[in-house]
């Protein structure tokens, strides 16, 4: 039998550090779903096409089926949608999904998701083109992206409003947004 | 009166007189159980939604177990070809390969239609299509079972390919499928209702056209997946991304030659389905068999360009229809001749054929109706239910066809509907019962939302809106094998911790049947949707229920939920009333408190305390109930397709901006109006109702399931773009702005009078938008898609803008005039 060489990575997960045995062909989404059995990234295409595959590095939504694993050894912090909710808490863009029925099948929802939350990080107040624009390379079959534009507007509204509550009661200019940023 | 097609068995459907009955209760199904609804009606939350926004849900290709090996299948490369020989040895010879199986090794026939059972797992003799499966190899990786594959030595016979209806008819000896009986004839349909001729004769006015819907396939963003477990014990377990897990268990049963008893099939999350899943697919034969064949678990994930191969889509078909109408608005006459490809294999194509005609009946009454409907065998992937099964083509066709009889007689084309409005609790032409309908609210709806009557014919050159209507069915009145025994069964469980467990062969498949089954309890029980929990399709653990298809789910388990709940909130009333002496019917049971309406202050109790009292005075808690629907549907052969126990009505209106520069067309606003009985949850029907006008869109504007034909350069058979880049779905930047607008008929016979949401709402989106181009533009689309090459040749052809500016004058002036009427030139095709 020819054998692939396989060497280990390591990966910057959700705030964890992890190992696991790959090859030089292996992708980013192969390794999270197969080696570190986080499933919440999918695979719709397998090349790039649905962007079910997305997970944010660095604060900018990538495509992990098409990014080669080996390439963020020790690299660049990835958050997949099993890191975005706090001790077990759903983020509230989770939550305005949840709540405006942006998951229908939810195949496509971890993709959109990240896609969302990258751009929740840079932009506090999107509009609705920015909206689709961030979420272009994400396909849905089943909403009509209507609540999915919906819930990214609740949630930018209620983590606009966090931020000011928290702002009134402690005064420091530096408080967060409310998503936990990947570099900055 | 009625003249059926050839007496042929497969039409001998009906059901009995005295088939099984749920219960009746004194005040009905539509009403809340304690006066006011607590929880069905509102905005809830779906039961599995946190896990799915969470990455928490599982999804078939989420599951690997231990010793897991990886399937794949070897699929032709010719559209029609003898099979002379397979030599796999070399493949099974090759390290971490495991098995290698080929159609010897499943030779038993399937198909979801008992009656035309005409598909091998894997071809033996012949390869119908390209991409037809061949061989399945297992091994270690999906990547060595791929190199398997590559080694397999296949000796093909080509055969000439027939590519479309034309040549499907012209060469019946180019026999696609040895099952069909005649030809390439696949189902033939003709019924008749009245005097169709008599009818168009003694009408004023009468237009002919023929209408070409092009083929579109689901592409749920899950492509099809499958895990099967073949243990020591000689039993088999089934995970797939399946949405009929009842008949696939079947099918396994006889293709596998095991007893069912020893299979369970298990449908984990689905993600995306759209009719796409609604039968059994190689991958879950092959995964069983070469699961059987190694002792380990076998998974098979089809590749999204196998997703295209697989297909099962909508069918194209070409429609030429006569119909007529008296100036005072009267539908006369409808005459319809549909020619319908399916592909290689029969799949739901009986039924597809039935539907083509027997579903255009309703929400107007036409004085007399026949269609002739063929459907062809051609070798290319075969076409099945996609989101409005069959019924989508003719109501493009027809709803087209008011719109320019409303012309021929200057009327105004919601001024029509309404005039030939079928009514309520009436029959249809060709017998269906009809019930319930909020048609006219629907078309009231999206005349008042859109501003309809400042717009129609007024807005400038290169904007204009179109309205349509439709009917669709809330499930079928039969199974579709026949049986006596219920469509829908549902277990349930009262703890006296204060949960509720509820166990449903139900399919969720994204539309929300789990939380429909939720809501139910949670109304009839007094508790929380939190404190319910779902389990589904699970052969092993739920009763049957057929699954999600025909939009039969929030209707027929819905009311089969209400049965099993409504039995337990009478042993729990009935144990506090005589503990309180009270009337049972005193007793309410709502957020989370039982009380007594006589006393509520002082005989008051939590529902957990109240179930313990019922444990108390009748033993363990749990209950079944069940659904089947009446016998229903026309006394003629094939009476019973099409019949419903209760339907949706939807009307929608579409404004678009066309370019006359480029063609292009886009949607800016859509209002969709749908009757749903009544919104079980506001948030999932308003999504069901985006998604298919969304789906509905697509297909008019975008999608096209096209196979090349043969070419010196190229064989026949090879998909035009089989991804998600070349297979245009829209993106986020691509939809209009959608505004649903739930319509509530309150069905007698639905759970709290609902009916579905599912598919109805997509039908009227296509001819809308047809009409809403016509108005903009001055051309008819009769061909999808309404590409932008297709629409500038129209608009380049002599006369487009002036055929506008006719259109223009003849409302202007038309308000009452018929004179001006009886001049329109208007050549409608």
């Amino acid at each position: 039998m020819t054998s692939t060489p396989t060497t280990v990575c390591r990966l910057r997960v959700n705030g964890d550090v992890r190992e696991c045995a790959v090859t030089a062909n292996s992708t980013l989404l192969e390794a999270l779903r197969y080696g570190l059995g986080l499933t919440g990234s999918k695979q719709g295409c397998d090349k790039g096409d649905c962007g079910a595959c997305t997970v944010v590095a660095d604060g900018v939504a990538v495509l992990a089926c098409i990014s080669l694993v080996l390439a963020y050894h020790d690299g660049p912090a990835i958050t997949t949608i099993e890191g975005v909710a706090a001790r077990g808490a759903p983020h509230p863009l989770q939550d305005a999904f949840d709540r405006t029925g942006a998951a229908q099948c939810g195949f496509c929802t971890p993709g959109i998701l990240m896609s969302a939350w990258a751009l929740l990080a840079r932009e506090k107040q999107p509009s609705r083109e920015t909206i689709a624009r961030a979420l272009s390379g994400n396909l849905c079959r089943c909403t009509g992206y209507t609540k999915i534009f919906e819930a990214v507007e609740l949630a930018a509204a209620e983590l606009r409003a966090g931020e000011a509550s928290r702002a009134s009661a402690a005064p420091a200019p530096s408080a967060v947004t409310g998503t936990r940023g990947t570099g900055s | 009166m009625t003249r059926g097609g050839p007496r042929v068995p497969d039409d001998r459907m009906m059901p009995s007189d005295e088939r099984l009955r749920p219960p009746q209760w004194e005040e009905g199904r539509s009403g809340p159980p304690h006066g006011v609804f607590s929880v069905i009606g509102k905005r809830n939350r779906k039961v599995e939604g946190l896990a799915k926004v969470t990455g928490r849900a599982i999804y078939t290709d989420d599951i690997t177990l231990p010793r897991m090996l990886h399937g794949k299948l070897l699929r032709s490369l010719h559209p029609h070809a003898r099979i002379r020989s397979i030599d796999v040895s070399e493949a099974l010879a090759r390290p971490g390969v495991h098995a290698v199986i080929t159609g010897k090794d499943l030779p038993e026939y399937f198909g979801i239609i008992p009656w035309t059972q005409d598909e091998q797992a894997l071809c033996e003799e012949k390869a119908r299509y390209v991409g037809d499966a061949i061989a399945a190899v297992a091994a270690d990786t999906e990547l060595l079972a791929e190199e398997a594959l590559r080694r397999i030595r296949v000796d093909y016979e080509p055969l000439p390919a027939v590519m479309d209806i034309e040549t499907a008819l012209a060469h019946p000896e180019w026999k696609v499928n040895e099952k069909a009986k005649d030809g390439n004839v696949s189902k033939h349909v003709l019924l008749e209702f009245g005097d169709v001729e008599g009818e168009l004769a003694g009408g004023d006015e009468v237009v002919e056209c023929e209408y070409w819907y092009e083929g579109s396939t689901h592409t749920p963003i899950e492509p099809h997946c499958c895990v099967a477990d073949f243990d020591a014990t000689g039993f088999l377990t089934v995970y797939s991304s399946t949405q009929v897990a009842h008949y696939l268990h079947r099918d396994l049963a006889k293709v596998l030659g095991l007893p069912t008893q020893r299979i369970r099939v298990i449908q984990p999350v689905v993600g995306g389905a759209f009719g796409g899943k609604s039968e059994p697919f190689s991958l879950e034969f092959c995964a069983a068999k070469l699961s059987m064949q190694t002792g380990r678990p076998v998974k098979i994930l089809y590749t999204r360009e196998e997703v295209f191969y697989a297909h099962r889509g909508r069918h194209p078909m070409r429609m030429r229809y006569r119909t007529g109408i008296r100036r005072d608005g009267t539908l006369t006459g409808v005459d319809a001749r549909i020619h319908i490809d399916g592909g290689a294999y029969s799949s739901f194509g009986l039924v597809t054929t039935y539907y083509s005609g027997q579903l255009l009946t309703a929400p107007y009454r036409m004085g007399a109706y026949r269609f002739d409907s063929t459907r062809v065998f051609t070798n290319k992937p075969c076409c099945g239910p996609k989101r409005g099964h069959g019924s989508v083509q003719p109501r493009f066709a027809f709803e087209c066809q008011l719109d320019k009889l409303a012309e021929r007689i200057g009327m105004d084309p919601i001024e029509v509907r309404r005039k030939n409005f079928i009514g309520e609790n009436t029959h249809t032409v060709n017998g269906m019962r009809v019930t319930s309908n909020g048609f006219l609210e629907c078309l009231e709806a999206v005349e008042r939302e859109s501003d309809w009557k400042r717009k129609f014919r007024r807005l400038p050159y290169g904007r204009g809106i179109g309205v349509a209507g439709s009917m669709y069915i809330s499930g079928t009145n039969y199974c579709i094998y026949p049986n006596e025994m219920p469509q829908s069964g549902v277990q349930l469980k009262l703890d006296r911790s204060g949960r509720a467990t509820v166990f449903c062969g139900a399919s969720d498949i994204g539309q929300g049947s789990d939380s429909v089954l939720a809501s139910i309890v949670a109304e009839e029980l007094g508790l929380g949707l939190g404190d319910i929990r779902v389990v589904a399709a699970d052969t092993d653990l739920t009763p049957v229920d057929l699954g999600s298809y025909s939009s039969r789910e929030t209707f027929m388990v819905g009311n089969a939920c209400l049965d099993a709940a409504r039995k337990l909130r009478l042993q729990v009333q009935e144990a506090l009333a005589e503990r309180w002496g009270c009337r049972p019917a005193e007793v309410t049971l709502a957020g989370g408190e039982a009380v007594c309406a006589r006393d509520p202050q002082k005989h008051t109790m939590s529902v957990q305390e109240a179930f313990q009292v019922a444990e108390a005075r009748h033993g363990t808690l749990g209950s079944v109930g069940w659904y089947q629907s009446p016998k229903l549907g026309g006394d003629y052969r094939g009476g019973t397709i099409g019949a419903s126990p209760a339907y949706s009505f939807t009307a929608h209106a579409v404004e678009c901006a066309c370019d006359p520069e480029t063609g292009f067309v886009a949607v800016e606003r859509v209002w969709i109006a749908h009757d749903c009985g009544r919104a079980l949850n506001p948030v999932t029907v308003e999504g069901q109702m985006e998604g298919s006008a969304y789906m509905g869109l697509a297909e008019a504007l975008l999608e096209e399931q096209v196979f090349k034909p043969a070419a010196p350069h190229h064989g026949a058979g090879l998909h035009h773009g089989p991804s998600l880049l070349d297979y245009r779905i829209p993106t986020a930047l691509d939809v209009g702005d959608m505004r649903s607008l739930i319509v509530e008929s309150v069905d007698p016979e639905g759970p709290y009078g609902a009916k579905e949401a599912g598919e109805g709402p997509l039908h009227p989106s296509v001819p809308a938008l047809a009409n809403a181009i016509y108005d903009a533009l001055g051309i008819r689309c009769d061909r999808l898609p309404f590409s932008p090459p297709r629409v500038l040749r129209q608009l380049r052809e002599a006369g487009a803008r002036a055929q506008w500016e006719r259109a223009r004058d003849q409302i202007a002036t038309a308000a009452g005039a018929s004179e001006s009427a009886r001049r329109g030139p208007t050549p409608a095709c």
